[in-house]
């Protein structure tokens, strides 16, 4: 199982029609990654990154090639499959934290197993856990913007592992933070994903962090080429 | 379904507050619904449970004429119990007034009428005591009230005085209306005799009602009268057909009001989906982020779903008990327009149905407004420009609902009116004015993007812009605020045009005051004596009594029973009063044929030639040169109709359905109308103290009091429709505030960031201000000048005068709206302003 990419990428190209004529954000980008790996995609503004991210994790309609994630052919899911696909092994951080405002910090992290199917049996227990490995214990039934923006982010954090995911897919996780608290949030993101074996993905222009992670994949003008550092 | 009603739950914490305001407008249309459901049903209610007592009998016949004695013994045959009652309009002079005299309708009763319901009057003794007989009287309690006059007191009737035993607040068989223009006067029968007034005058009816047999057919007693008596000019009535007759009226105004409840509720319904439309564009970042956690498309529809259905069941239950309690007000209003009390009670199926319809709208229109939920990319939670990419292809779903709650509207509207015409009908006049209040809405939008604004002051210019940035609820305000002016000031135009009409029958020059009932022999006297007393007669007029024996050669009551021939009954066995002169009057104009001032008499000069009244030519299916026979007083004479004319009635002078030319009933026996000009009400009063001391069995009417009269009914009527505007206007309100709450968020960010940019709190309030004076002043604009077209309309095919416009009114109308939009919007939105900056871009961030 563990020699099985967890996510396999080939030949995806994303093209949208504009006023102008197609453009195409993603051009020809295949790579896979096996479980536990990290992998930066690092470019600058506009190369595709988070096009390619939203691909990868089902959040977007590929216009050619194909992306395999945990097993599952994204392409040949609907939406509600590649819905399901996510909840089951799929956990995301994003740059504006993107917590629900009208849930406590407790209830965010517990959203994904609610929508898991059949109860969970122990759930909020596991949620404080995950809360208290953030270093939110106490703060369970703080509002969004009773948290300052460090805290919110490990909110998002716990909520990424709620499920367990196989995957988990950040979005320039400290691009709103400061310096310390985006190092004390790197450690957390790495430290999470050595304890669960997660693959990781993440979208960043921090050369700091992206030179963390095992392998880079350095978007330009929708191509991507990709790098192994170790 | 534990997620989504969890989620649906928790995400409304922040908003429960707001979205309750929204759900307030669904509230004011249901609250109108039910009320007039369970008023209605109380009616009904009332109408089964007392419907002997609506007539006080099971059979009443009447007749203009002294009763035959083979039908007196027959009625003795049929009935268990018998009464009587000899009715005729006289004056009545109260000494405790000064002597002022009043028109009143005495009823002379013998026997022990009524036989089911009750005569209540104060003191509750008062029908006993006029049973056991002497002169006593029981007189309606209005009357009592216009003359200071209390129990106690006499009243003069006739030669005789008679003293008050109490005051008549209901007498079984007879309405609010009947009561109006001559308010009633109980004596017992055997009284009437010294009086000195025989009640043979031309208004004069003698009824015998009937207690009959428990389990005996009134209808079938009734075709059997008809049959043994088909020549007596007889009028039957039955309770049975009474609460026929009844039941159709109040269903009537029953499914007129409901209509216009049914607006409001519609636009409730409207405001709730506005609102909710404003509430989910707010949610688009949570509902990406659901869905990147794993949520379907539909669950997400799901969660806000299960909050707009929940806010409509808010609704319909605020609603239902508002409209319970409204209930008692609209007792107190139109109860006593009834012949009944009607019974407080809630009526279950109707805050059923009324809960049913809005919440059936509530779904249809919440659903359409949500759809847009499942579209909502997860992508967007990484770009929220994803949310907005245009180019979308228009979703099936969408238009799906939308037909639907074209379906569900008509069903509706087809199961108020209980109509399918009339339910149509209703349903496409609803798409004509919403059509054009949402057109009109849309073109300010429009209006206030193109048309240059630039020497406007800022405030005004940002407050126009407001009108027709994104989400803006320009249409819907408009369509809002615009149906209830418009509602509320037809009602007020019509009452208008009406009232002016009749106020002009007492403009200077015209006579006001009539004299009727005047005898053969006192018509000189009454004219020496009213000259005298400075008032000549302006106009004297004969008048006859006849019935129409035959039409066309057919006997009158072949023609009735002959359902085919579809003459209204009324126009073949009313009793006609009719005149005779050589020319037409100021009232009238000839429409068809030739008119005829002259008939000689002669042995060859064939039937006599007479003019009808239009509509009742139109009604008889006549033509020209159709005969008809009457019975003028026991004489037959054959007449033809050779002319047909108009007649303004609304003019109030007298005028008659058929007029004999000249030389036709000069020998019949005739009574006469005398109509003299009395300048102001003292006049007015001294004129008919005058006659009435010695011509007492002369009748008279002020006509400035009908035109009171007529103001009292319109003004009890105008309350039951007023009170319908009411619902809508508040219901328009309620949107008003529900969508400033709705797009608060925006609201208080805007203002965040021009007070960033300096603006201070006034110039904020200003902008607002700007931007709900132009939605007031348009709606009232707007629906002024509706309310004006329906005006039109009706003067000119129903009312059939010019319509009236009262400037002023309609200038008022509007700045009362303008105002309530102000306040209400002021109400909804304060405070938002007043947030610090920071605060608000902070969170925002």
């Amino acid at each position: 199982m563990t020699s099985e990419p967890i996510l396999k990428v080939e030949r995806l190209t994303k093209t949208y029609p504009t006023a102008a004529g197609p453009l195409t954000v993603v051009r020809d980008v295949s790579f896979e990654l096996k479980a536990g790996a990290t992998l930066a995609i690092i470019g600058p503004s506009g190369s595709g990154k988070t096009t390619l991210l939203g691909l990868c994790a089902g959040l977007d309609r590929a216009t050619s090639g194909s992306v395999a994630l945990a097993g599952h052919a994204l392409g040949s899911l609907d939406e509600d499959g590649c819905a399901r696909v996510r909840n089951a092994h799929v956990g995301f951080v994003f740059q504006n934290f993107q917590l629900l405002p009208t849930l406590t910090a407790l209830e965010n992290v517990l959203v994904p197993m609610e929508l898991g199917e059949g109860a969970r049996v122990g759930g909020e227990a596991e949620a404080r856990a995950l809360l208290g490995r953030v270093g939110l214990a106490g703060r369970e039934h703080h509002y969004p913007v009773q948290l300052s923006g460090g805290e919110q982010q490990r909110v998002a954090l716990a909520r990424a592992f709620a499920n367990g995911p196989k995957i988990l897919f950040c979005d320039e996780p400290t691009g709103n933070l400061d310096g310390d608290t985006a190092a004390a949030m790197v450690e957390l993101i790495f430290g999470l994903n050595h304890e669960r074996g997660t693959t990781l993905v993440l979208v960043t222009h921090n050369p700091e962090l992206a030179g963390r992670c095992e392998s880079i994949l350095r978007m330009a003008r929708g191509t991507g080429e990709l790098q192994d550092r170790l | 379904m534990n997620f989504i009603l969890k989620m649906a739950w928790r995400d409304s914490r922040a908003s429960r507050r707001r979205l309750l305001l929204c759900a307030l407008s669904v509230a004011f249309g249901i609250a109108a619904q039910v009320a007039l459901g369970s008023f209605s049903a109380g009616v009904e209610r009332a109408v089964r449970t007392e419907a002997k007592g609506l007539l006080g009998a099971d059979l009443v016949v009447t007749t203009r004429s002294p009763m035959p004695a083979d039908l007196l013994r027959t009625l003795d045959t049929i009935g268990i119990e018998r009464s009587g009652d000899r009715s005729f309009s006289s004056m009545m002079a109260f000494p405790t007034a000064d002597g002022a005299l009043r028109l009143v309708q005495v009823h002379a009763l013998e026997g022990g009428f009524p036989f089911y319901g009750k005569l209540v009057a104060e003191p509750a003794d008062a029908g006993e005591r006029l049973r056991s007989g002497g002169n006593v009287a029981i007189l309606e309690a209005a009357l009592l009230s216009q003359f200071n006059a209390k129990v106690g007191d006499q009243v003069r009737l006739g030669r005789s005085l008679f003293t008050i035993i109490g005051a008549l607040k209901t007498l079984p068989g007879e309405t609010f209306g009947a009561s109006m223009f001559a308010p009633r006067a109980l004596i017992p029968a055997g009284s009437l005799a010294a009086t000195g007034l025989s009640g043979s005058g031309s208004l004069a009816r003698q009824s015998v009602a009937l207690k009959l047999a428990s389990g005996a057919d009134s209808a079938k007693v009734e075709a059997g009268l008809w049959a043994r008596f088909p020549n007596q000019h007889l009028s039957i009535a039955t309770s049975q057909g009474r609460e026929r007759d009844l039941g159709k009226a109040l269903t009537h105004i029953y499914v007129f009001l409901s209509l216009v409840g049914f607006i409001a509720v519609l636009l409730g319904a409207v405001g709730l989906a506005s609102a909710l439309h404003v509430y989910v564009r707010q949610k688009i970042a949570t509902v990406a982020v659901l869905r990147c956690l794993g949520a379907g498309a539909g669950r997400c529809l799901g969660v806000y779903l299960v909050q707009g259905l929940a806010l409509g069941a808010f609704g319909a239950v605020a609603g239902a008990a508002g409209g319970v309690a409204l209930q008692f007000a609209l007792l107190a209003a139109l109860g006593k327009l009834l012949p009944f009390s009607v019974p407080f009670f809630v009526a279950w199926p109707e805050v059923a149905r009324g809960m049913g319809a809005g919440l059936t709208l509530c779904a249809l229109f919440t659903l359409w407004s949500l759809l847009p939920v499942r579209r909502v990319p997860p992508l967007a939670a990484l770009r929220a420009a994803e949310a907005e990419k245009p180019g979308a292809s228009p979703d099936p779903w969408r238009g799906a609902v939308a037909m639907l709650i074209g379906v569900g509207i008509v069903a509706l509207a087809i199961g108020q009116a209980h109509s399918i015409r009339v339910g149509l009908g209703f349903a496409a006049m609803l798409a004509v004015g919403f059509g054009v209040l949402a057109g009109a809405g849309m073109a300010v939008a429009w209006a206030a993007r193109r048309v240059p604004l630039r020497g406007f002051p800022y405030p005004f210019r940002q407050g126009v812009a407001n009108l027709h940035r994104p989400n803006n609820l320009t249409a819907v305000l408009l369509l809002s605020l615009g149906l209830a002016t418009f509602l509320s000031m037809t009602v007020f135009l019509a009452r208008s045009t009406l009232l002016r009409e009749i106020g002009e029958a007492g403009a200077a020059g015209r006579t006001n005051l009539m004299f009727f009932d005047v005898q053969d022999d006192e018509i000189g006297p009454l004219s020496r004596l009213l000259a005298a007393n400075g008032a000549p007669v302006g106009r004297q007029v004969p008048v006859v009594t006849m019935k129409i024996a035959s039409l066309a050669g057919r006997p009158v009551q072949k023609v009735v029973d002959d359902r085919s021939a579809r003459i209204p009954s009324w126009t073949l066995q009313r009793e006609y009063r009719s005149t005779y002169r050589g020319s037409l009057v100021g009232d009238e104009r000839l429409v068809e044929g030739e008119f005829a001032g002259r008939f000689d008499g002669s042995g060859d000069s064939g039937p006599i030639p007479i003019s009808l009244e239009e509509g009742l030519f139109h009604d008889m299916r006549l033509k020209l040169g159709d005969e008809i026979d009457w019975d003028v007083q026991g004489v037959p004479m054959r007449t033809r109709v050779t002319s047909v004319r108009a007649v303004e009635w609304r003019r109030l002078e007298p005028n008659f359905f058929v007029v004999f030319p000249e030389g036709a009933l000069e020998k019949a026996p005739a009574t006469y109308l005398a109509a003299v000009r009395a300048d102001g009400p003292g006049e007015s009063a001294r004129l008919q103290k005058a006659v009435a001391a010695m011509f007492p069995g002369v009748s008279s009417v002020d006509l400035s009091s009908i035109t009171k009269i007529l103001d009292g009914i319109f003004t009890r009527l105008a309350f039951a429709i007023e009170a319908m505007a009411f619902f809508t206007a508040a219901t328009g309100l309620a949107v008003l505030a529900s969508a400033v709450v709705a797009g608060r968020r925006q609201r208080v960010r805007e203002a965040a960031l021009l007070r960033t940019l300096g603006a201070t709190g006034r110039l904020l309030a200003r902008i607002e201000l700007a931007e709900n004076a132009v939605l007031g002043v348009l709606g009232g604009v707007v629906g002024c000048a509706l309310a004006l077209v329906a005006n039109a309309l009706l003067a000119r095919w129903l009312f059939k005068v010019p319509a009236a416009a009262p400037p002023l009114a309609m200038a008022a109308a509007v700045a009362v709206v303008t105002l309530a939009t102000l306040v209400t919007g002021w109400l909804a939105g304060r405070g938002a302003a007043r947030q610090p900056p920071l605060e608000v871009l902070r969170a925002d961030s």
